[in-house]
């Protein structure tokens, strides 16, 4: 056994693609193992600015010999068949092996020795292979090898390769670069080369050189000196992981530093000085023990500078300081404008080549926003305001500081609004109505606030079901997905009582006289979209997608078919859940399932029953019927009133009766009077489950 | 804040480069003398980056971005300033040690100050090139663009060349410490980069932004792209160039004076575009170099 090092050098590989990149190199160099019969005992990969690494632990030094069998021709088969085979193989007739198959055929088998090989062999072939496959999102070609396209690509120029099995140097050549012990330190601390001796000495040589190859371990760096300079101030680190692991990807020795901007730009909204700070310069904020943004930012540099880094601050203050003027100048600019003024220009851009400019998308908006504040489906919600905080939601749009930084949107119209002086109601409106944006994101509950969102996501998804723009596959390019989960998330947590059909047609009415069929398809559609993204958005609740269905598909309820108020659905979806999890609904489904597979048999739907005019029936058909007239008037008396949780306990009564039904009646009873009249009973306990949900949806 | 005596005024920041790369094996060309975007608008780059022939040049060339006027009143914004170019092609393998070497020939020592290779994929929709490479920060200021060409005018670079672009103005305020640009010492015989170019800022924003007639823009834009077609009929691929160029300056002037709606913007790039592609063709038949 022994241990394999791999490093891949080249020039900068940028920070988004490092982890990715280092994974992959495990796992690919893994599969190329495993082909050639070898395991190592653990890897562990590494990877820098500058390089690619990896340690295979505890390899054996050979892979085992092992014997292949080909299947051949049958010992009668004709000649040329025979003699193809020995061609294919390389053997003589006597050398191949006669065996029995199942059905007494004698089969011909060639077995091939294979030898095993050095370890060093396999990976001198493996360690290329990868590399010219490498999955690079992006990658280049350089140098006079590319003269001809099909010149190697790597991510930027690859410059070295150290490949050291055990202390032996793993020779290859990959387009010119040739395997040796020797890498290169930190750019600036360390430019000479140094030697390797392998995977023993790799992490520790290089951290002598002013290198950490481990990108976990830089990123622990960052964060732990990060926040000792912010105590050293009484303050505290913005903690932002994907920031600490961007400033891991550019650097080989992490040095944080903290600087001071000068604090009159703190009046600037700090949304905009965090962003500045942090997609324009890769800088750390901090906040004071007020829990405000202070005039400060962290910096992570690669070097230890000999000044110990006053240069370097005063550098980046510097560059800070422009961003800053830049974005101050936005502020103020911004401001000069109201917003119903920006909002004019909103007439230029175009929202959608079919759907006219986001001028009109706003007037739409503007217009169901007020619709659902009037109707009091947002309960108190002020129709005026709603309309006013929807005709500004999108003027921000044309703003230069949302034009510099595109994730402000609303948070800047919502900064302008107040700074012009409106309500705050309409302020709150602006800003938060692109929330919900995904599964764990706030949820709006002012009603101004819900009244624009909602309309502003139902309007693009419905615009966009009209004309036919649906999202298939992996292709959502409106982000309608999105929509419809916020949509839903926004109904369900503020209680909002409308049909799926209802929200449809408010934002698309149908017109009276001759109803356009593609607006009623696109409704249709709508309401399966929605039906489906409740199933995705509460799987992660725990809630079934077929105990969803039972309530969805039940007949007769809602406009067409089942339940439509989203509401509603998931609370008697939810109690029916709960139901059918008890020892009770457990039984009751089983009995259900018995008695429509008996009903599903007959050619005739059973006759109304009426045991009056002919038999005397058997004491379980008596308590059922008894059971049946108790329980269907209070399972819907229950549903009326939306107490699912009652409605499932009147069903739960009928347990008992129908197991004592099946257990002592003959239902398929010579008489052909009894026969239909207990058909006809089973229909009736059948009809009631339904009225609560549609059991035969329901799985187990 | 008083200019450091002990630093490069800006022609000896330009000097200083012209002998560095001058030492390694580049030809020291003079600026193009016609309006452009970026140095890498000049045909040596654009068209020798094309071809198998080994090429390596420098040069400084003053760039034009007329939307980028600020009057003389940012103290970093101009409409016209200077870059400085290095095309080497192929690239050599140690093209960024050499890049380097120029930091420390121009006083920047990577042990005191923070150099760093940030992403930065390039990309010219008006030259239909692309390349990857980096941004290299100073102390969190970019200084250079770093680009291994992939493709220019559509065609695939075969070699791939390296190209750098320093931003001559920002580097010299670095090094001298000064905020504003027209502050910079233009020498050391107590001219400032102001006493040459402030007037020029303010007299070009207003011509850029106010005066220059969009009547005689449009029809610049197409006679030049008239005789841009004319001359690649011809195969005379250069002189086509020259007018691509030209096309693509009077579009720049064009969006300064703010007479081109979003949709339009498309097609005028497209037809820059076109252009700059079509010179590219020509020039790679009359050199008869496959594709």
């Amino acid at each position: 056994m022994t241990d394999f090092l791999l490093e891949l050098r080249c020039e900068e590989i940028p920070a988004r693609m490092q982890q990715k990149a280092s994974e992959d190199l495990a796992r690919l160099f893994t599969e190329k193992l495993a082909e050639a019969g070898l395991k190592a005992e653990g890897i562990e990969s590494f990877v820098t600015p500058r390089r690619l690494a990896l340690i295979a632990r505890g390899l054996p030094l050979r892979t085992e010999a092992v014997n292949e069998e080909l299947k051949g021709p049958r010992a009668d088969a004709p000649p040329q068949a025979l003699a193809g085979f020995l061609g294919k193989t390389g053997l003589t007739r006597e050398q191949l092996v006669e065996r029995p198959d199942a059905k007494g055929n004698v089969i011909l088998f060639a077995v091939i020795e294979k030898p095993g090989r050095a370890t060093s062999d396999v990976l001198a072939e493996a360690v290329p292979a990868i590399v010219r496959a490498f999955p690079w999102p992006k990658s280049m070609r350089w140098g006079s090898a590319s003269q001809t396209t099909e010149s190697l690509r790597w991510v930027r120029p690859l410059q070295g390769i150290v490949a050291i099995l055990g202390e032996e140097l793993v020779d290859m050549e990959i387009e010119g670069v040739r395997s040796g012990f020797a890498t290169l330190g930190h750019r600036f601390h360390h430019p000479d080369q140094i030697t390797i001796g392998g995977a023993n000495d790799y992490v520790e040589k290089l951290r002598a050189c002013h290198v950490v190859v481990d990108h976990a371990e830089r990123m622990g760096i960052i964060e732990a000196k990060a926040q000792d300079a912010a105590a050293a101030r009484g303050l505290t680190l913005v903690v932002d992981r994907g920031l600490v692991a961007e400033n891991a990807g550019l650097t080989e020795w992490p040095v944080p530093l903290l600087g001071d901007f000068d604090p009159a730009f703190l009046e600037v909204p700090p949304e905009v000085i965090q962003l500045t700070l942090r997609t324009n310069q890769k800088y750390f904020v901090l906040r004071n023990a007020a829990g405000n943004l202070a005039s400060v930012f962290i910096c992570t540099a690669n070097i230890e500078a000999h000044d110990g880094g006053a240069a370097i601050i005063a550098g980046n203050r510097k560059v800070l300081a422009a961003r800053l003027s830049d974005a101050r100048f936005f502020w103020e600019q911004d401001k000069k404008t109201p917003l119903a003024e920006h909002a004019r220009k909103l007439e230029r851009i175009t929202f959608h080549e079919k759907l006219g400019t986001v001028a009109d998308k706003v007037e739409r908006v503007a217009k169901l926003a007020e619709w659902l504040a009037t109707e009091g489906i947002v309960p108190h919600c002020d129709p005026a305001l709603a309309r006013q905080a929807a005709e500004l939601c999108k003027a921000d749009l044309v703003t230069e500081m949302v034009g510099e930084f595109p994730e402000l949107q609303g948070i800047m119209g919502g900064y302008y609004a107040r700074a012009e002086g409106l309500p705050d109601a309409v302020a709150d409106a602006i800003r938060d109505h692109y929330k919900p944006v995904g599964q764990g994101d706030e949820v709006p509950t002012a009603p101004v606030t819900v009244a624009v969102s909602l309309a502003d996501k139902l309007d693009t998804l419905s615009r966009f079901f009209l004309i036919d723009e649906r999202p298939t596959g992996s292709k959502d390019p409106f982000a309608l997905r999105r929509a419809a989960l916020g949509l839903i998330a926004l109904i369900i947590t503020n209680s909002v009582r409308i049909s799926i059909y209802d929200l449809f047609h408010a934002s698309e009415p149908l017109s009276k006289g001759s109803p356009d069929m593609g607006a009623i398809l696109a409704a249709d559609h709508f309401n399966d979209f929605i039906i489906d993204r409740i199933k995705v958005q509460q799987r992660d609740f725990g809630v079934r997608h077929d105990v969803i269905d039972a309530v969805v598909f039940l007949g007769g309820d809602d406009d067409i078919g089942g339940e439509r108020d989203l509401v509603r659905l998931l609370g008697r979806v939810k109690a029916l859940q709960l139901f059918v999890e008890t020892a009770d609904g457990t039984n009751l489904l089983a009995g259900y399932k018995r008695a429509t597979n008996i009903l599903k048999k007959e050619a005739q739907p059973p006759i109304a029953y009426d045991v009056r005019n002919g038999y005397a029936p058997e004491p379980a058909e008596t308590a059922l019927i008894a059971a049946l007239d108790a329980a269907e008037p209070r399972a819907a008396e229950a549903i009326a009133n939306e107490d699912f949780a009652a409605a499932m306990a009147a069903l739960a009564t009928l347990r008992a009766p129908i197991d004592a039904f099946f257990d002592n009646v003959t239902v398929n009873d010579p008489d052909p009077e009894k026969r239909s009249a207990r058909l006809a009973l089973l229909a009736r306990m059948r009809d009631a489950v339904h009225g609560v949900a549609d059991f035969s949806r329901i799985e187990g | 804040m008083a200019a450091k005596p002990d630093t490069l005024s800006f022609q000896d920041l330009i000097l200083t480069l012209h002998a560095y790369w001058s030492r390694r094996g580049c030809v020291i060309l003079q600026p193009y003398d016609m309006e452009v975007g970026a140095g890498t608008f000049h045909p040596a780059t654009t068209l020798r980056s094309l071809g198998p022939n080994p090429w390596n040049a420098a040069y400084v060339q003053p760039s034009r971005r007329p939307t980028d006027g600020r009057y003389g009143q940012n103290p970093n914004r101009l409409q016209h300033y200077y870059q400085y170019q290095v095309i080497m092609k192929p690239s050599p393998p140690d093209l960024q040690d050499m890049y380097l070497g120029s930091l420390r020939e121009i006083g920047i020592d990577p042990l005191l100050h923070d150099i760093r290779f940030v992403e930065d994929d390039w990309e010219s929709p008006t030259l239909g090139a692309w390349g990857l490479g980096w941004e290299v920060w100073c102390d969190g200021m970019e200084v250079t663009q770093f680009t291994y060409f992939q493709q220019m005018g559509g065609y695939d670079c075969k070699p791939v060349a390296g190209e750098l672009t320093y931003g001559l103005e920002r580097l010299a305020m670095y090094i001298q410490g000064v905020d504003s640009v027209y502050d910079l010492r233009f020498n050391d015989a107590g001219v400032t980069y102001g006493d040459v170019f402030l007037e020029n800022e303010k007299q070009m924003s207003k011509w850029n932004f106010e005066i220059a007639d969009t009547e005689k823009l449009f029809r610049w834009f197409k006679d030049a792209e008239a005789e841009c077609q004319a001359s690649i009929a011809a195969d005379v691929p250069l002189a086509a160039y020259d007018q691509a160029i030209k096309a693509s300056h009077v579009f720049n002037l064009l969006q300064a004076r703010g007479v081109i709606s979003v949709q339009e913007r498309a097609s005028y790039i497209a037809r820059v575009r076109d252009l700059a592609k079509g010179s590219c063709e020509a020039w790679m038949k009359t050199n008869g170099w496959a594709a």
